[in-house]
């Protein structure tokens, strides 16, 4: 019965999709229908319809990206007008193969975390907030989708905001387990805001000195003002805004206590997908608008991005090994990761971003997988600090299963997802051979993966040497948060072996940042 | 009828079968290690049949699947490959009956969780052999490291947990750390990893940088424990015994030197490395490993830990002959894999059937023991006069030839290390058997008749020092076997 109905739902997703009156507008109905579904979540008012919305909603999601992708990766770039208002009189949205990727990652996440969130959110998240939450979520999920497939930079900053005042209310809503997530997603509001200010004045400074918001249309006017102090300032304030979201590592303070405290389907959702637009909407703004000429000039990437990218990959990755909190362990992982990912920028190669773009993927299916585990082993003994869950490994051997599986892929184990990321990163930094510096870098780049291997190995032997709880009931976690963290573990391992959507999508991506293919 | 890539698959999942039958009969003891014994059978026969009827010269790989451009998971049959998985696979039946015997003399805990682990392992080890490029071998050896771990930490006490800690540290940093990376810059510089007669590199790296790449691939191959990377090894020792049999005297040890091998055949190539004198410091510090793992030995009374600094000395033979970088030297090598493997699986067995019986781990406890253990002891003295080199055992061949090998290379200093170092062996193995038969029991000791071993523990030694023996005589069948591996590749 359940089958039948969501075969035929499925059907009717593909037929309408790839109809000739829908097709075309599908990078707007990619943002448009969650948009709508917002409001409709708290409409019927009750949290089991809002939950079906929101999970039909990034089903659809899903399926228009994923056509959008194949689109893109055969046909080339779509533009799309809307209200058919030609640009630069009209906003653009621009779905190419960079940005394909990235809607993929979120939509996706999106549908694990709504399946997910079922069973965590019902017992995390008091009743009558369960339909708002929902809608939060799809408002969040909006933004996130409408960052990444606009082509008009104002349009970049509306949507960032939508996202991240949804965001400051989905992380606020731990405190119903723990007060501390009010201070948490205060301290993001602060910063966030302070970034989105100075993303916002970059971009005006950039419309003062070019008179265009269009991203094709900056590109060619900035050009031959390279040198004026006006689109330098605004570089400079775009960049660091950005950074503030991407958590690049002097500006990642708001991270680790939001990751922690927020509820688990909160940081999935954040973990796997919000840093990462960050990055993309970093990349865009630098290698699209700016253009890669202005871009060395500037020489951000090897004094600025690279030493901090170095930075995070070993102070993060240190500090996480003395985190007691296993929750706060992977969000320190997380900037340590993204460390890895402007590193890969940093290259400023063909390669190097193809690191970041496939690190990019894979780092949001590894520890979208990893926080998906832990929170299922705090669905049952209600903490994610060490000596809670120790002696897990006895008691709920699935779920400990799971979670050493993904960290085999956040470590880089070959055969999984991870590997291929490190592979390329590495690959990519002795591509730049004649030089020892690099040499060097790529040492670098092994070695703080090995403290990675340290920070989980603390988490491992905790599961499996030492003695559960006595006194606390604790069984295997359901099925329902079991079965969308095993799909994550299936896809690290499977994206460690099949890398044609990864690899080639991410390639196609970097060519493009680099001004080849159109 | 069954074409090589088929045999190969086969001979990875009969192992993993073993997996699945010891996780579905986990309480009913006997049929699980039965139908265990019968799926190292099987891998045993198909091995056999694979090196029966595949023809070495073609050098065809057996492609799985392909992961990036020039990045596949793929197969390749050669001689050195197949002698490795011969003696893996042979000696796993051996090991598994001796483990049987051992696991339920010693009334050890999780049989099945063991045996599987086991299973896993060996499955790993014939993928290491049968590996056609580098990043299959280093999958594989992955795989290995950490499959092996639980069986390090069987025991789950402090002592295992801290020497299984030991274990995974060194070999996966040195893996990740050392290897990964060699491996990434081989590939970015010659876009192969393919096993080539004759080895990729040349032409592609200058002499300083080659003695670098080397020496990344000679760190990072931990599991040849060449000093200074050598302290997981003696760590291990906290394993059961078999495991110290099997894994850290057959399986685990010589993948790492035949990683170490087939860097130095096939990624750098045997000419290059002469013509370059990039392994020239590599030679050196594989001698001084020699003597001072040898030296840390005398002084050792656990009669395991001393078998562990054996091994160090042992696997740097076979470092050495890579290093030396003449045909001869590959050769002696390649021949010491299958030498040592026998004689020191011996030496492991006999440790385990001494302590199952006594609950002896000291040599100092051992005193007299030979006259109430003969057999036992008799099959220790085998194993050692073979490590040491005296003929008729097979030790001596290897030995022998590693000598022409640095006789070659005008190494005359190496044969003298060779020589100290079969002293060495001389007077840290023979007053074992000395003390166990000529000393008069500790007070103490009950003086009555031989104690009691379970037979599965004493025929397994056995069996494996009549090997040693028989590897004398047919020295030269395997040697011819392995000559293709030298070959001057066909321009």
């Amino acid at each position: 019965m359940l089958i039948a109905e969501t075969s035929f739902f499925a059907n009717f997703v593909a037929e309408t999709i790839g109809s000739n009156a829908v097709a075309p507008h599908l990078p707007v109905l990619q943002v448009a229908i969650p948009l709508i579904a917002a409001p409709l979540c708290v409409l019927f008012g009750n949290r089991t319809m809002a939950w079906m919305i929101a999970l039909v909603t990034t089903l659809i999601s899903l399926a228009i990206s994923i056509n959008l992708l194949d689109h893109v990766t055969t046909f080339g770039a779509i533009s799309y007008h809307i209200g058919g208002w030609a640009p630069p009189l009209g906003i653009e949205y621009i779905i190419d193969p960079l940005n394909a990727l990235v809607l993929l990652i979120i939509s996706m996440i999106g549908v694990l975390t709504v399946l997910y969130g079922r069973l965590s959110i019902a017992q995390e998240i008091l009743p009558r907030d369960q339909t708002l939450f929902y809608a939060c979520l799809m408002l969040c999920f909006t933004g996130l989708l409408g960052v990444t497939a606009t082509a008009d930079a104002f349009n970049v900053f509306v949507f960032l905001e939508i996202s991240s005042l949804s965001t400051y209310v989905l992380v606020a809503q731990g405190a119903n387990r723990q007060r501390r997530a009010l201070t948490a997603a205060y301290d993001y509001l602060i910063m966030g805001t302070i970034g989105a200010t100075f993303f916002v004045i970059g971009i005006g400074l950039l419309y003062m000195a070019t008179g265009t918001l269009n991203m094709a249309d900056l590109a060619e006017r900035i050009v031959p003002i390279y040198d004026n102090k006006t689109v330098l300032a605004a570089f400079a304030f775009i960049i660091v805004g950005i950074g503030l979201k991407v958590a690049i590592y002097p500006l990642h303070f708001w991270l680790p206590n939001a990751y922690t405290f927020a509820p688990t389907a909160v940081t999935v959702f954040l973990a796997a997908t919000a840093t990462k637009v960050a990055i993309y909407v970093m990349l865009r703004f630098m290698f699209i608008i700016f253009r890669p000429d202005f871009v060395t000039t500037s020489h951000i990437l090897e004094f600025i991005i690279l030493p901090f990218a170095i930075i995070a990959m070993f102070a993060a990755s240190f500090v996480a090994i003395f985190q007691a909190d296993v929750k706060r362990m992977l969000a320190y992982s997380s900037i340590g990761q993204i460390g890895y990912m402007l590193l890969g920028v940093s290259f400023y190669s063909e390669k190097g971003l193809t690191a970041t773009l496939i690190h990019l993927f894979n780092h949001a299916i590894t520890k979208a997988a990893l926080f998906m585990a832990l929170g299922a082993m705090v669905y049952v003994v209600g903490s994610s600090m060490l000596n809670r869950i120790q002696g897990l490994g006895k008691k709920m051997p699935l779920t400990s299963l799971l979670f050493v599986l993904a960290s085999l892929s956040l470590i880089g184990i070959p055969s999984t997802a991870g590997f291929i990321s490190k592979w390329v990163l590495i690959e990519a930094a002795l591509e730049k051979q004649g030089h020892w510096f690099w040499v060097l870098i790529a040492f670098l780049i092994v070695a703080s993966s090995l403290l990675a291997v340290i920070y989980i190995w603390r988490v491992v032997e905790m599961l499996y040497f030492k003695e559960p709880m006595q006194n606390v009931e604790i069984k295997e976690a359901p099925m329902g948060l079991l079965l969308p963290t095993f799909a994550l573990v299936i896809a690290c391992f499977y994206f460690g072996f099949d890398t044609s959507l990864t690899y080639d999508t991410a390639e196609m991506a970097a060519k493009i940042l680099l001004g080849g293919a159109q | 009828m069954l074409d090589p890539s088929t045999l190969i698959a086969l001979a990875l999942i009969f192992p993993l079968c073993a997996l699945i039958t010891n996780y579905i009969f986990r309480n009913q003891a006997n049929l699980r290690d039965g139908l265990t014994l019968l799926s190292a059978a099987a891998t045993f026969i198909t091995v056999v049949i694979l090196a029966a009827t595949s023809d070495m010269t073609t050098q065809q790989s057996h492609v799985l699947l392909t992961i990036l451009p020039g990045l596949e998971v793929a197969f390749k049959l050669e001689p050195l490959g197949m002698v490795f998985a011969l003696i893996a696979s042979g000696l796993w039946i051996v090991t598994h009956l001796y483990g049987i015997g051992y696991m339920r003399g010693n009334n050890e805990s999780h049989h099945a969780r063991f045996f599987a682990c086991f299973c896993v392992a060996i499955s790993a080890t014939l993928g290491i052999a049968f590996s056609g490029n580098m990043f299959t071998l280093f999958l594989f050896y992955e795989i290995l490291t950490v499959s092996t771990y639980p069986l390090v930490a069987h025991k789950g006490t402090t002592d295992s947990k801290k020497g299984a800690r030991t274990y995974l540290g060194i070999l996966i940093g040195t893996s990740v750390g050392f290897q990964l990376l060699a491996i990434i810059w081989t590939y970015a510089i010659t876009g192969t990893l393919d096993f080539t007669q004759g080895g990729i590199l040349e032409g592609h790296i200058g002499a300083g940088m080659a003695a670098i790449l080397l020496a990344l691939y000679a760190f990072g191959i931990g599991k040849a424990a060449l000093m200074p990377f050598h302290r997981w090894l003696p760590a291990a020792m906290v394993a059961p015994t078999p495991v110290s049999a099997l894994l850290h005297a057959v399986a685990v040890v010589k993948a790492g030197v035949f990683t170490m091998l087939k860097v130095g055949i096939y990624i750098f190539g045997i000419d290059f490395l002469a013509s370059t004198g990039a392994s020239t410091w590599l030679m050196w510090l594989a001698a001084f490993s020699i003597l001072a793992a040898s030296i840390v030995a005398m002084g050792k009374d656990n009669l395991k830990a001393r078998l562990a600094y054996s091994t160090i000395s042992q696997l740097s033979y076979i470092t050495l002959g890579m290093a030396l970088a003449t045909q001869m030297g590959a050769l002696g090598g390649g021949l010491h894999i299958a030498m040592h493997a026998f004689g020191k699986i011996t030496l492991f067995m006999c440790a385990g059937a001494i302590y199952v019986a006594t609950h002896k781990t000291n040599i100092s406890d051992m005193d007299g023991m030979g006259r109430k253990m003969p057999w036992v002891y008799f099959a220790f003295l085998i194993g050692a006069l073979s490590i040491i080199g005296l003929p008729p055992l097979g030790g001596s061949w290897s030995k022998y030839l590693l000598m022409l090998g640095a006789a070659d290379n005008g190494q005359l200093i190496m044969i003298g290390v060779l020589m100290l170092s079969s002293l060495l062996n001389v007077a840290y193995l023979l007053p074992i058997v000395g003390r166990g038969f000529f000393r008069p029991l500790k007070a103490g000791d009950d003086n009555g008749g031989p104690v009691k071993t379970p037979v599965l523990t004493v025929l397994p030694p056995l069996f494996t020092a009549f090997g040693c023996l028989l590897l004398f005589f047919y020295a030269s069948e395997i040697v011819a076997y392995l000559e293709p591996i030298v070959a001057t590749p066909a321009k």
